[in-house]
């Protein structure tokens, strides 16, 4: 079953000095359960994408099915339930609410479904990222892997379908990277998610199914990984 | 839902303390609100829990023109007990210090008041004072305002006409009356069945009788005035009962007290503006939370409402500190209205007051913060995903529009809800949208300005401070649009009460040398010689001596007065009808007067030909050509309006609403008015003694004294205001010292950063106080230059008066509100000052 397709997927936008066009005629598909990532230089495109993708935004022309929902037709409200359904994110600079604590912040998607008593679930999770001692520590009283950490657990907290990531590890130093990556795979094989991962880092990406390699905007190569794929 | 209450709770731990500080902002504004309806409640349960006691009486008839002898019989027999009054103003004389002035005199006849205590000292005065009465000796009680201003105590005496009185005691409150009466008015008390011998009563004055009557038990006052109502009109007789002068009292404070509530009304929206901007700022910080709470999938609504929840939240605790705090002022309020207060206020909480204050404010509160939150509806998730700006957040919103809408209505149905006036209600929130405009106009025009010539050749300091009154995230606007509307509050009131007083001053003839200041009236014919040989001997000038005729009007183009009076289709006004006119008597015009239509003729047919004066004209829906009939002291005298005179009443002159030609009224019974010109008050003194002694029926108005009395009047006035107005200043300084907190953690980095940069800690006090001595003068500048229109406006359509504004004051204005806005300023920002940089970056990141 596909999660995801995007189907001639432009992006324009209208800039001082006339239109500039960030993304030409994108299409391909991915099955639930698959890991996909998407390559390229810095510019070529690859945020855009994913925030086209993840119902953050919307194109120019194209459209973008997810779990069968066509999202270019609804409104900005609606997208976002959609994504409280079905989406998980993980952002570069990892984006937890500053005002909550580190436990408040992985509760935060369940509440939004209006589930109750959700402090256990939360408190599993963190403890599965080794956060559990944590939990009552604002984000300013977190190192940034702690802080990836939390999003990683809050990420997960709605039991999403997909899971977007972008630059999970952008901002870390190796050793932090590579633990969070390890994380990161880890739950989301637990959790049979369906992963979309941005990243500059050819190695990371070739943790992953799936390759989408763009540049200027547009795809120059799909490629199946050989070693995932047996 | 109730997710977004946690949410909206857990967000606020780390910025309640900011939050609470938007919130300040609207204490003071609930707390002068609060406080004077408190104020004003209590006031009315007062009045109506004392009525009795302010008449001193169950009902009150006056009248001031004879009334037909069964009639007068009948007054004698009303009622259980009764006391009669007579009234009239005349000249007093304290031999044994010499002070002499025109005061009230009330004789009276019986134990008044029946309700409520009369003050005097010693306590047994009022006994004494009694007996001496019923057995016809010559004791006073006399109000203490005329004694202090003589030196005079009881034990002395006091002469009035031709005879001496014994002072048995000092009057410090008379029933119904409050301090500011008794200063305009101060009053002589003595026995009625004595002043046929003073010799006053004979003739000249205007003379005001009244009874005071106590009924029995059960017997019904209302009952009672219905019945005799249409029989006392129609001679003249007056009715004043407990629950008329309870309506009447009561109507006056609510009037004053509403007028009162929409300065206080003003220190609110000041706090308003400043929680708005506050908030802008708040949201600003929060833009990036709020697109990561969309991200997660919360819906533009959401977002919203947990934000809205914080503020409202806030806005409530403000409200309900404000609240509390104004129960508090209230405690303070009798004694800022003593003067004016005819009864004691019990003062108690008001919870009426209270649940009002605590939902007005929560409703502006609102209102205001809205204006800010509604961009939160629009924050677009992709910020998490983008550092890059992302133009969201500026688009034209049309709630915007709905909100400016409602708060807009908001203000004009407070207003309305205060004074009952839609006019007033219009003009109101007129005025203040359009200071509010104008001073958001300046502070645009200075951001503008600023920006469009910027001294790129001036030092770094100056540079540097200049260029922060545009920054992003700047509040010049803010600033100025509070800590001017601020100023020009006080400012108007500083200048509209030196306008009054210039007013009073002005035609008090401190202006000119020319000008009269003092008025002898009442002068005889046979005292004509007399008076004027005494004014010779003092050297004084006669700047004008006019012989004055009272008559009343009997019929307009044949119709009776009766019969206008009784068609109530006429519109004329009831007081033309019945009052008693002084009218003059030359075949010219004086100097303040300029003719405005016809001529001034002796006679038109085979009537005199009168002029009147242009407005009288148009109110008595008269036409040129129209004939009057007046009663001349029993005498029909038919008269033909040939011209209309337009006078300047701001002058001390005898004007005259009607004005006869020369030959018609010589013989008829007549007094002269004299007006001289004193030049200090010893002559003053040592003149008004001698005529007294002389012509004790002659009063002496001495305008140095008048003046003085409303200047006092007006200094008590004014303090009300000022006191009311302070709620204004305060909440602007608070708006100013919230911006200035808010606002910190920018002016840090920026700071720290210049520090970092090798800035001397000299150099980044003076880049501060540069920038706040910019807007303080600005600020404060455009607040005096408002008021200086305002007043003038008031001076010209209200007062109709030249306007000299007095530039002390303003520049001390200008100069207090420069100061500390520059203080405030700096005062917080000498945290940058005395950390080490980077301790200041690590803490504030
Ligand atoms: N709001 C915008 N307006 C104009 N150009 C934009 C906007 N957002 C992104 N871009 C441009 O789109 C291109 C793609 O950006 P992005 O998707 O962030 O690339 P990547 O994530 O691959 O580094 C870049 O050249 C960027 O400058
Ligand atoms: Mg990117």
């Amino acid at each position: 079953m596909s999660i995801l397709r995007v189907e001639n997927l432009t992006k324009t936008y209208s800039s001082g000095s006339g239109p500039l066009t960030v993304l030409h005629n994108v299409s391909f598909e991915i099955q639930a359960g698959d890991t996909f990532s998407i390559v390229g230089p810095s510019g070529s495109g690859k945020t855009t994408l994913l925030g086209l993708c993840a119902g953050l935004d919307r194109a120019t022309s194209g459209s973008v099915y997810l779990n069968g929902i066509r999202l270019d037709n609804l409104s900005e409200d609606e997208r976002a339930a959609v994504r409280n359904q079905h989406v998980g994110f993980i952002f570069q600079n990892f984006q937890l609410l500053p005002t909550l604590t580190a436990l408040e912040n992985v509760m935060v998607p369940m509440e939004l479904q209006g589930a109750r008593n959700v402090e256990k679930t939360a408190l599993d999770l963190l403890d599965r990222v080794g956060l559990a001692k944590r939990s009552h520590h604002y984000p300013t009283q977190l190192s940034g892997g702690e802080q990836q950490r939390v999003s990683l657990a809050r990420a997960f907290a709605n039991r999403p379908k997909i899971l977007f990531a972008d630059e999970p590890t952008g901002n870390l130093d190796t050793d932090t990277g590579d633990t969070v990556e390890a994380l990161l795979f880890d739950l989301n094989r637990e959790a049979g998610t369906t992963l979309v991962l941005v990243t500059h880092d050819l190695e990371l990406a070739q943790r992953t199914g799936r390759i989408l390699k763009m540049r200027g905007g547009a795809v120059v190569d799909q490629l199946v990984n050989e070693r995932m794929s047996d | 839902m109730n997710f977004l209450f946690r949410m909206a709770w857990r967000d606020s731990r780390r910025s309640r303390q900011r939050l609470l500080l938007f919130m300040s902002a609207i204490v003071l504004g609930i707390s002068a609100l609060v406080g004077l309806n408190s104020f004003g409640d209590n006031l009315a349960r007062s009045i109506d829990a004392q009525a009795r006691e302010l008449l001193g009486a169950d009902l009150v008839l006056s009248y001031a023109k004879a009334i037909p002898k069964p009639t007068e019989d009948y007054l004698k027999k009303i009622g259980k007990n009764r006391t009669y009054e007579v009234s009239f103003a005349s000249m007093t004389l304290f031999p044994r210090t010499g002070g002499v002035r025109l005061a009230q005199v009330k004789g009276l006849d019986g134990p008044f008041p029946y309700y409520g205590e009369w003050e005097v000292q010693p306590r047994s005065a009022v006994e004494q004072f009694r007996q001496a009465a019923a057995r016809n000796e010559r004791v006073a009680l006399v109000d203490d305002a005329l004694l202090i201003q003589f030196g005079a105590k009881p034990g002395d005496s006091v002469r009035l006409g031709t005879q001496l009185y014994f002072i048995a005691g000092r009057v410090l409150k008379t029933p119904g009356q409050s301090a500011v009466t008794t200063s305009v008015a101060p009053t002589v008390f003595v026995a009625a069945k004595s002043l046929p011998e003073t010799g006053l009563l004979q003739r000249g004055s205007r003379i005001q009788h009244r009874y005071y009557y106590q009924f029995a038990k059960g017997q019904d006052v209302a009952d009672f005035v219905k019945a005799n109502e249409a029989r006392f009109d129609k001679v003249g007789i007056n009715q004043d009962t407990v629950e008329s002068r309870k309506q009447q009292t009561g109507r006056s404070f609510a009037d004053l007290t509403r007028f009162l509530n929409l300065v206080a009304f003003v220190a609110l929206l000041l706090g308003c503006v400043g929680v708005a901007s506050a908030v802008h700022l708040y949201v600003k910080e929060k833009v990036a939370s709020v697109a990561v709470l969309r991200t997660l999938g919360a819906s533009g609504r959401q977002a919203f409402l947990i934000f809205l929840i914080q503020t409202a939240l806030m806005g409530l605790v403000g409200a309900i500190v404000g609240a509390l705090a104004g129960s508090l002022v209230q405690l303070l309020l009798p004694r800022v209205f003593a003067g004016f207060l005819p009864v004691t206020v019990e003062t108690a909480i008001s919870w009426s007051a209270v649940a009002q204050g605590v939902g007005v404010g929560l409703l502006v509160a609102v209102l205001f913060a809205m204006l800010p939150l509604l961009t939160i509806r629009n924050v677009s998730p992709l910020r998490t995903l983008r550092a890059s700006y992302e133009d969201d957040t500026a688009g034209r919103d049309p709630f915007r529009w709905a909100v400016y809408g409602l708060i807009v209505l908001f203000v004009m149905a407070f207003s309305y809800w205060q004074t009952r006036d839609w006019k007033v209600a219009v003009g109101f929130t007129g005025g203040l949208l359009a200071a509010f405009g104008i001073l958001t106009g300046l502070g645009l025009l200075l951001i503008n300005g600023v920006r469009r010539f910027f001294p790129r050749h001036w030092s770094f300091v100056w540079r540097q401070s200049l260029a922060s009154l545009y920054r992003p995230n700047n509040q010049t606007v803010i600033l100025i649009t509070s800590i001017g509307l601020g100023a020009f509050l006080i400012a108007t009131l500083t200048l509209t009460q030196n306008l009054l007083l210039d007013r009073v001053a002005f035609s008090g003839g401190e202006g000119g040398s020319g000008r009269p200041n003092m008025v002898l009236f009442d002068i005889q014919n046979e005292q004509k010689a007399g008076v004027r040989a005494l004014v010779d001997r003092y050297k004084l000038p006669v700047v004008q001596a006019v012989p004055v005729v009272t008559m009343r009007l009997a019929s307009i183009n044949g119709r009776s007065v009766e019969a206008i009076q009784a068609d109530t289709s006429a519109k004329i006004p009831e007081w033309a009808l019945t009052r008693e006119y002084r009218v003059t008597y030359r075949d010219s015009l004086i100097d303040s007067e300029k003719l405005t239509a016809g001529t001034v003729q002796a006679n038109a047919g085979n009537m005199p030909a009168i002029t009147v004066e242009k407005d009288y004209l148009s109110r008595m829906k008269l036409k040129l050509g129209d004939t009057l009939t007046f009663n001349v002291q029993g005498a029909p005298m038919a008269t033909v309006v040939s011209g209309t005179r337009e006078v300047d009443w701001n002058r001390v002159q005898t004007n005259f609403l009607i004005v006869f030609p020369n030959g018609v009224l010589e013989q008829a019974p007549q007094f002269q008015v004299l007006m001289t010109r004193v030049s200090n008050t010893e002559q003053s003194a040592a003149f008004q003694r001698e005529l007294v002694s002389g012509f004790p029926n002659v009063s002496a108005i001495d305008l140095g004294l008048i003046l003085r009395t409303v200047d006092e009047i007006l200094q008590k006035v004014s303090f009300v205001i000022q006191f009311m107005a302070l709620f204004s200043i305060l909440t602007g300084l608070l708006v100013l010292a919230s911006s200035v907190i808010i606002s910190r953690y920018q002016r840090m980095q920026e700071s720290v950063l210049l520090r970092t940069l090798g800035a001397s800690r000299r150099q980044i006090l003076w880049i501060q106080a540069i920038e706040y001595l910019m807007l303080g003068v600005l600020a404060a500048l455009s607040g005096v230059i408002l008021a200086l229109g305002a007043t003038w406006g008031l001076a010209y359509f209200v007062f109709e008066t030249p306007f000299r504004p007095d530039l002390l004051p303003l520049l001390a204005v200008l100069a207090v509100v420069t100061v500390l806005t520059v203080l405030i300023g700096l005062f917080n920002s000498r945290a940058v000052l005395v950390r080490p940089p980077l301790e200041v970056l690590r803490a504030e990141a």
